[in-house]
């Protein structure tokens, strides 16, 4: 008899130290005992991002989803469930009264997740734009055409709550409305693909699994505005996004989506890509303007702003990529359905690149006003290694970090900004006990300081400034008043900037003096780096007692400065040694001491 | 192209999708083929499905590659989709992992073992 239930246990880190793996073989042997073995096939599976609820089992195809299963209970859900059609209740997945047990809807009860501006990703042939038709693409162009009319599209943007996901969070649906009202003869709708921040991918990700959901919003972007002409502003690093827009482009045009009498409506709309060379400051949309211009990308002075006069002194609306996704949903599913999810402020979901010290790195869309707790734990799948959270980075090179105090704080605009940080375009950068914050903090300031334009003080200056303080501090030759100067030049440089790149270059160092002023001063008072990341604080060395000789960590070492006879205890030259930690990661026996 | 094309067209590409898993028994292959996913290796994986497929004359598979599914812990990922088996996801697909899919998944119909994934989320497009 052919295999025809499959039973999942979850063999992510998180249920693993909850003995999944004895459940695991506990069904298998259930199964044999119970003579199902060749009808019934158990496997294990990574996460399923519910690890607050673990250890899980899942039953295919009936999508029971069993929760906080003990190894004892396996029998019990082989011999009742899987031989004789009957659900364990007790173990089954509870919410709002119901055993979700049964069919699609009891996956809504634990994925935390929602696919606003990922619906397509890593589902359709992004190269094909059949394939996005048959997931309703055009559908939601379609309806602003030939249903609505320009006002009642803005109308539906405003309505819907949905806000710019670049980071600065300005309504979309006020953006429009305001550059429809500047009277012109042309005006522009740009889409803002120069995501530069390290550690962030959502939008190429976006781009690169489905081009025609921002080809689509650009177009009803057009139509609401009054726009015949769109520009994609992207960076030459991400090849794959450009050769799939275009495709998508070629596509598009060809079958009268995007051109001349738009599916024979008589509205025309054409799109250009134009690429960045890659600075950090071509993001901010009067660089980037100045950039599609053919100048030097630096930023201009607002207001005017780009609503008023912008590309070439025309009226332009700059969207970011994932902003523009949402679009075409907000018009077939409608403003209220939108407006549903997320937080009374902030509406609809935000992407997040999860990365660092993360159990289950990844591209995650999640609504709005989920818990950094949830992200982290439940979907992230915890800390790598089972080592202590200290922080979440947030908003790149702009924001600041999230200790673990705000672990529950629902995340919108309003609470990130609150706490000192900000929503930038979503990378998320997981921290653990093992980073230096101080040594975290410069490299953004190294990063924010290489891509400074120069051309306002505050931030050429300023910037160069920290960094300089902040490398004192990091050798251990800094003093208490340096924090004082680093506070003050902040705050100017937050003032004075001409735009949030200067603006936001001090915020990692802000609020990190907010919440762990103590490491700086272990650094400043004692010359120590708590977390043994700070190579001028540091000496590696070999404990005698636990090192056996195994020459491990002579051969790793890249300046061969660690001496020894085989079996006997090894000596590094701490002359010679230029601490980087090969010999502690390669020690298998923790002989290696940092202090 | 017309509205009328465009609504036409959409129906047509629903209906054939429909029929393809219930009734001529195509298997789809989903391939995640980001900059991601190629950097791990998508490019190997795509060419190990296509070989193993090819001696193991397996002649019903349609091979797509698509963009991120978000499991970059896990890349390259695999969606398998065929009538009797349910819509699986496979990450670290390697070489390996891909003829092992097209031996054990395709063939005797059995889960490979330690690549199962979940689907991230719901489908917001086939709720009302």
């Amino acid at each position: 008899m052919a295999l025809n239930q499959f039973c999942l246990v979850c063999g992510g880190t998180g249920c693993e130290s909850r003995h999944s793996d004895a459940v695991y073989k506990n069904l298998k042997s259930a199964a044999e005992e119970l003579g199902v073995g060749n009808q019934v096939q158990v496997v294990k599976t990574g996460c399923f991002g519910f690890c607050e609820k673990g250890p899980i089992v899942k039953i295919l195809p009936d999508e029971s989803f069993y929760v906080g299963v003990k190894p004892e209970d396996a029998h019990q859900i082989m011999a009742e469930h899987l031989v004789k059609g009957l659900p364990v209740e007790h173990l089954l997945h509870k919410t709002h009264g119901h055993h979700s047990g049964w069919g699609e809807y009891a996956s809504q009860l634990y994925q935390k997740q929602v696919r606003i501006v990922l619906r397509n990703c890593g589902i359709i042939d992004p190269e094909d734009v059949q394939e996005y038709i048959s997931r309703d693409g055009y559908a939601g162009l379609e309806k602003a055409l030939f249903e609505m009319s320009p006002t009642e599209v803005i109308a539906e943007v405003k309505a819907s709550g949905l806000r710019g996901r670049g980071g600065a969070g300005f309504p979309t649906g006020l953006k429009w409305e305001n550059t429809r009202k500047t009277v012109s003869d042309q005006r522009y709708v740009i889409c803002n693909a120069d995501e530069g921040d390290p550690g962030a991918y959502m939008d190429r990700s976006t781009l690169e699994g489905d081009p025609h959901s921002v080809l689509e919003a650009m177009t009803i972007a057009g139509y609401a505005m009054g726009a015949s002409q769109g520009f994609i502003y992207i960076r030459a690093e991400y090849p794959l996004a450009i050769h799939r827009l275009e495709v998508a482009m070629q596509q598009s045009r060809e079958m009268g989506l995007l051109g001349k009498d738009i599916l024979g409506s008589g509205f025309d709309f054409a799109i250009e890509i134009r690429l960045g060379a890659g600075a950090f400051v071509c993001g901010e949309e009067t660089a980037l303007m100045q950039s599609i211009e053919g100048n030097r990308g630096m930023p201009q002075p607002k207001p005017p702003y780009p609503s008023e006069s912008g590309l070439w002194g025309k009226p332009t609306a700059i969207n970011n990529v994932e902003t523009l996704a949402n679009i075409p949903v907000i018009l077939l599913k409608g403003s209220a359905w939108f407006a549903s999810i997320g937080t009374p402020t902030s509406k609809g979901t935000k992407v997040f690149a999860l990365t660092g010290k993360i159990n289950n790195s990844g591209l995650v869309e999640v609504p709005m006003g989920t818990t950094l707790r949830e992200i982290v734990y439940d979907i992230g799948g915890g800390i790598r290694g089972g080592k202590a959270f200290k922080a979440v980075q947030s908003g790149g090179p702009s924001g600041g970090v999230l200790p673990a105090q705000f672990l529950d704080t629902p995340i919108d605009y309003e609470s990130l900004t609150k706490v000192g940080s900000m929503m930038g375009s979503g990378g998320l950068i997981v921290l653990d006990e093992d980073d230096c914050i101080v040594d975290v903090v410069k490299f953004y300031l190294d990063f924010s300081v290489e891509e400074s334009c120069g051309k306002c003080a505050p931030c050429r200056i300023g910037g160069r400034k920290l960094l300089n303080l902040l490398t004192k501090i990091t050798k251990g030759k800094g003093t208490r008043a340096d924090i004082e100067t680093m506070r003050q030049i902040g705050f100017a440089m937050q003032r004075a900037s001409l735009c949030m790149l200067g603006g936001t270059t001090p915020n990692p160092i802000l609020s990190t003096l907010k919440y762990f002023e103590n490491e700086y001063l272990e650094h400043i008072d004692h010359q120590h780096c708590p977390a043994g990341k700070c190579k001028d604080l540091i000496t590696y060395s070999v404990l005698a007692s636990k090192c056996i000789g195994c020459t491990v960590c002579a051969r790793k070492c890249p300046v061969n400065c660690i001496s020894g006879e085989r079996k006997s205890a090894h000596f590094i030259d701490p002359a010679k040694c230029i601490k980087c930690g090969a010999c502690y990661e390669a020690c298998k026996f923790e002989a290696i001491l940092v202090s | 192209m017309t509205l009328q094309d465009l609504r036409g067209l959409r129906e047509a590409l629903k209906a054939a999708l429909a029929r393809r898993f219930s009734g001529d028994h195509t298997i789809e292959i989903t391939l995640g083929m980001g900059t991601c996913g190629i950097a791990a290796g998508a490019k190997e994986t795509l060419e190990a499905f296509v070989n193993e497929l090819k001696t193991s004359a397996v002649h019903n598979v349609v091979i797509k590659p698509t963009g991120c599914m978000g499991f970059c812990h896990s890349e390259p990922t695999a969606l398998v989709k065929m009538e009797g088996m349910p819509d699986t996801i496979y990450g670290n697909v390697d070489a390996k992992t891909a003829r092992r899919i097209v031996q054990n998944h395709i063939l005797e119909k059995k889960l490979v073992d330690g690549h199962v994934f979940d689907r991230p989320s719901r489908d917001i497009l086939k709720e009302t």
